[in-house]
């Protein structure tokens, strides 16, 4: 198994869509590997491919050709339940949309992942997940009773009970205002600096791709930049050059 | 705007497939009724056409006190009357014949019965021309003197019966064995049903049946030229009291009319059926409409900032309700032909094998199914279309469901109110005095739907409590699953109360039969416990058809049989109004406990040709006390005038006796052809093998009767009352049926409105497993809160009707309680195989991408 302690490694991924003429190639050969502790954004235009990458990177889709190993285990070939299960283990989800469970409270949502493993919480870890998300106060509240950002933190915290080795974030703060925004940034930053949290984010914020450690760009189905520390200005103009 | 409506629906075709199913059903069953009684009904009019086609005229007994219960119970003809109608001058032809009932015996040495069938039999003219015989052979030649017999044709390919063969038969006495000389059927008709037919001569039947000299029938031909009209005219004057002359379509017409009060019941009773689950289809349909129009709320909202008013929004609503209607109706009437199919075979699997003719398909059927299956759904979507009208334009660009129904802020006092309605329905049914028992059977019938109403009502308010009850094993053994699935089934209590209320309509009435049946045989038990003090009873092998005297006589033979006491039994009419009237022996004291209220226990020894005994209720209704008058008129015309010598109280669950009981002395003097309906036997030794044995080889020779101890005797009695139930039952499940429909509509509705929280849930791990699981759990819930609502509302109502009849105790079967609550945890899991296969299926990205 050769992934060089990557967390995340994908060998010369493509993923076409239909056959024949209607065919659409989202992928066209991306390779790439995460690093334990590394906070990764993918970033590019509507149409780039960077959703599709994320969901193949988690075993949610299949890749027409290339290897994808996660956490140290070759998905490509997995079935179903083999991929759930690894789902469950090693991965942690934040979405768009929150997708919290309305009927359950904030901590039933955040235990969630754990109770479908049939696993009970470790109380004093998620003492501390509360405590870092800034839910201590907000346990039995329903998701009704939350705002937005308070929402995301719940479904950030859920990502994180499981202690899974990456988390995957599809456009974590495109449903919040501003302000919201850049305290669930600094809450992902937080759990990659203190927890040592693996993340992948897709975003199209160029505020949020200035708090990754690196920055890939994907452009019709090709990574064509990778940078290091990037500033939100420069992410600007890099995406205004992709976009033309 | 139509336009929108009718592409929308083809939009969601499996939608409104499912919706449209919860009336397919109702409608199939209309459909099949009318298909089935109307095929039963050309199947008489085949028959009686067919037995009349070449008579001009018949004459037949004429009972002096009008049909009763029986039916049959019109006086034979004097034999002398033959030769009077022939010397009329318009006459061409008569042929005297005796009809009766008499069974054949099977190869095995018992009677061939199939089912309530009954046994016929016929005599033939076997000189002279076969002009009025409506039976043709179908081999053979027609039997003549005492030792031949024809059967039909049916009887003889079951039984593997051939001309040359001996074959016995039964009618008053043992059984004889005669030679068959030929197979016969009745002219064209396809099927006389289970009847079996035995044919000898006239002669023969004559002395067979105990009517020598005596006719049942004289067919008559009129000369060339003369209308049947003219020639009943003429027979008219010179006949008997007793007598009365048809012309020969008036005569089929007449039969067939008495066989259409049957076929017309049972055209009501299977409609009530159809009505039953179109009513559950309401539910269902109006549940299922409210909830894709909750979820298309954005749709409304965008149609009414495009400026659709509230009316076009209503329209369109309306108007899918109507299309899926129509569609689900005319589905539902051609299914209405197998299930026409599917209803007689479940007759016949209960006995009853009806004639049927060819399956007649009448324009009534379609225009009823029709109507009734578009109507129905019509209404159903009256509900959901208003709350379609209150979406405001806003809906278009915000999330979000609908404003909750107006409705459920009436709820509760709605649901007390009609619950109160629906009990004073129920107790005006049961206890009103002075209504006719239509309008009784009205109220009870409109007392149980405004109960279903009102519980539908109140329902809501009881899902919470009740899911979280019945979902906490589910929780504590089916982990997340089971426990997300409790907290599903609580998040919208109105829709799981309107999908629970669906199946506790169904519930309820097979629990209310239920519970009705069991005390019925309870009171029935206790009747037989404290009466019978016999050791054996005696009675025809079907239990319920009457026995000749004879088998009681070989009976009195057996050593150490010391008390057999016969109870005859016969119509009469007294008061105006008919009578059962049944003849007991002087020794009937000891072996039936009478409980005297006046006279005492001499009373049946010394009744003798003048004295009869009357049960306390009738001696109330028609103040009678010792030594009132009590002329009785007979079907003969003959008036007899009786005086009461005692008034014996009968138990609730019934009596072996009728009304008026005389002694058997003067029954036998009155009446043509005296049989029992029981008779009681007390032997030295009581019951025991031995004895058993004894009385069985006694009556070796009467093939139709049997000896039964106490509790053999109550099974048989309540095999009758199973039977009916079970045909119940199984009417019933189609209700049950459609509501399991309703629980599929709202599942398959509720993974699709839940489809990002599966995906979610399957991204962050469950397995398809789990997934199935707590769809599973779902459910189950769904059905459990059914059972819970319909279970005890079916023994309140019960216990309403039982209360109201007053005339027997309730009794709870509890076994066949838990048997419904298993029965709905199955419908449960049934119901929820295509939603959760659905749900394990959803791919998880379509799932998170869905909006």
């Amino acid at each position: 198994m050769n992934t060089n302690g990557a967390v995340v490694n994908a060998t010369d991924v493509t993923r076409r869509y239909g056959e024949g003429e209607a065919a659409v190639d989202a992928l066209r050969g991306v390779s790439l590997a995460v690093a334990p502790g590394e906070l990764v954004a993918v970033m590019g235009p509507s149409g780039s491919g960077k959703s599709t990458l994320m969901h193949i990177l988690a075993g949610l889709d299949k890749p027409t050709s290339g290897e994808v190993w996660v956490d140290g285990e070759s998905i490509t070939s997995m079935g179903d339940t083999e991929l759930t299960k690894l789902r469950r283990r090693s991965i942690g989800f934040v979405f768009q949309f929150f997708n919290l469970l309305p009927m359950l409270n904030a901590e039933e949502n955040v235990v969630l992942p754990l109770s479908i493993a049939g696993e009970k919480p470790d109380k004093q870890w998620l003492d501390e997940l509360m405590a870092k998300t800034g839910l201590r106060d907000r346990r039995t509240h329903r998701p009704s009773e939350l705002s937005g950002g308070q929402a995301q933190r719940v479904a950030i915290a859920r990502a994180l009970v499981s202690r899974p080795a990456i988390v995957f974030a599809d456009e974590p703060t495109g449903n919040l205002d501003s302000k919201t925004s850049g305290e669930i940034l600094q809450l992902m930053r937080d759990s990659v600096d203190t927890l040592g949290q693996t993340t992948v984010m897709v975003t199209h914020e160029s505020r949020a791709a200035a708090i990754a450690d690196r920055v890939l760009f994907l452009a019709d189905g090709l990574i064509v930049d990778e940078r290091k520390d990037i500033s939100a200005a420069d992410v600007v103009s890099l995406m205004q050059s992709l976009d033309s | 705007m139509l336009q929108v409506a009718l592409k929308g629906l083809a939009g969601r075709k499996l939608r409104a497939f499912l919706t449209g199913f919860a009336i397919v059903l109702g409608v199939a069953m209309v459909s099949g009724t009318f298909v089935l009684t109307d095929t039963l009904k050309a199947g008489f009019g085949e028959i009686f056409t067919s037995v009349y086609k070449s008579t001009d005229a018949v004459i037949t007994g004429r009972s002096a006190i009008g049909n009763g219960n029986s039916g049959n119970i019109a006086p034979s003809l004097p034999a002398s009357l033959l030769a009077k109608v022939r010397s009329l001058p318009d006459v061409a032809a008569v042929q005297g014949g005796v009809s009766d009932q008499a069974q054949l015996v099977g190869r095995d040495g018992k009677v061939i019965s199939n089912g309530f069938a009954p046994g016929l039999a016929f005599s033939v003219n076997t000189k002279g021309t076969q002009q009025f015989n409506p039976l043709v052979l179908v081999s053979g030649s027609w039997p003549r003197g005492s030792h031949e017999i024809a059967i039909d044709q049916s009887t003889a390919d079951k039984q593997h019966f051939a001309v040359g063969n001996t074959i016995g038969a039964v009618a008053r006495g043992p059984v004889q064995q005669y030679r068959i000389t030929g197979i016969v059927k009745l002219g064209n008709v396809s099927s006389i049903g289970g009847a079996t037919m035995a044919i000898f001569d006239l002669p023969t039947a004559q002395t067979i049946f105990g009517k020598e000299g005596k006719l049942d029938g004289i067919d008559v031909a009129a000369k060339q030229g003369i209308s049947p009209a003219k020639l009943v005219a003429e027979i008219k004057p010179i006949l008997p009291r007793i007598a009365q002359v048809r012309s020969g379509t008036q005569q089929a017409a007449k039969q067939v009319q008495d066989t259409s009060a049957a076929t017309s019941f049972l055209q009501k009773f299977l409609l009530a059926f159809g009505g039953i689950a179109l009513f559950v289809g309401i539910f269902v349909i109006a549940n299922t409409l409210s909830i894709t129009i909750a979820q298309r709320a954005r749709e409304f909202g965008t149609l009414r900032t495009l400026g659709a008013t509230r009316r076009q929004v209503m329209t369109s609503v309306i108007v899918e309700g109507g299309v899926i209607g129509v569609l689900a109706s005319v589905s539902g009437l051609f299914i209405g032909l197998g299930i026409a199919k599917g209803l007689e075979a479940l007759f016949v699997s209960f006995g009853i094998d009806l004639p049927h003719g060819n399956t007649i398909f009448a324009t009534r059927t379609v225009i009823v199914s029709l109507v009734v299956g578009t109507v129905v759904t019509v209404l159903a979507s009256l509900l959901p279309a208003l709350r379609a009208t209150r979406v405001e334009p806003i809906a278009a660009v915000r999330e979000g469901a609908l404003p909750p129904s107006r409705l459920t802020r009436f709820g509760i006092p709605a649901a007390a109110g009609t619950m109160a309605v629906a009990i004073a329905l129920l107790l005006f049914g049961g206890l009103a005095k002075g209504a006719t028992g239509t309008e009784r059977l009205l109220a009870i019938g409109l007392g149980v739907v405004a109960s279903f109403i009102g519980m539908a009502l109140a329902a809501p308010r009881f899902v919470p409590p009740l899911a979280s009850t019945l979902g906490w094993p589910g929780a504590h053994v089916g982990g997340v699953s089971g426990s997300l699935a409790r907290e599903n089934a609580m998040r919208n209590p109105a829709r799981t109360a309107s999908t629970a209320a669906a199946l506790m309509i169904g519930l309820a009435l097979v629990t209310a039969v239920g519970v009705l049946a069991s005390g019925i045989k309870a009171t029935f038990e206790h009747a037989v416990d404290t009466q019978f003090l016999g050791d054996y009873a005696l009675t025809s092998e079907n239990g319920f058809t009457p026995t000749g005297v004879a088998s009681e006589n070989a009976v009195r033979k057996v050593p150490g049989v010391q008390v057999v006491s016969g109870v005859r039994a016969g119509e009469a009419r007294a008061f105006g109004s008919h009578i059962n009237v049944t003849g007991v022996e002087p020794n009937v004291g000891r072996v039936i406990k009478i409980t005297w209220v006046s006279g005492g226990p001499g009373v049946p020894a010394a009744l003798g040709r003048a004295g009869a005994f009357v049960s306390s209720t009738y001696a109330k209704d028609h103040h009678l006390a010792l030594g009132s008058r009590l002329p009785i008129e007979l079907p003969t015309g003959q008036t007899v005038p009786l005086a009461v010598q005692g008034v014996f109280k009968a138990p609730n669950g019934g009596s072996p006796f009728g009304n008026v009981t005389i002694s058997t002395s003067l029954f036998d003097r009155i009446y043509q052809e005296p049989q029992n309906v029981f008779a009681f036997v007390d032997m030295a030794g009581g019951v025991s093998p031995a004895n058993t044995g004894a009385l069985t080889s006694a009556l070796a020779s009467f093939p139709d009767a049997k000896v039964q101890t106490e509790s053999a005797f109550k099974k048989q009695q309540e095999s009758g009352i199973n039977v009916f139930l079970n045909l119940l039952y199984v009417l019933l499940s189609l209700s049950i049926l459609v509501s399991l429909f309703g629980i599929v509509n709202t599942l398959v509705l509720s993974v699709f409105e839940r489809t990002r929280e599966l995906g979610m849930l399957r991204a962050v791990g469950m397995t398809r497993r789990q997934t199935r699981r707590m769809i599973r759990h779902e459910s189950v819930v769904t059905a459990l809160i059914g059972a819970s609502l319909g279970i005890p509302l079916g023994v309140g109502l019960a216990l309403l009707v039982g209360e109201a009849l007053g005339s027997f105790t309730i009794a709870i079967p509890w076994g066949t309680l838990i048997v419904f609550v298993i029965a709905a945890i199955i419908a449960g899991l049934l119901a929820a195989i295509f939603p959760a296969r659905r749900a394990a299926r959803l791919n998880i990205l379509a799932a998170l991408q869905y909006e």
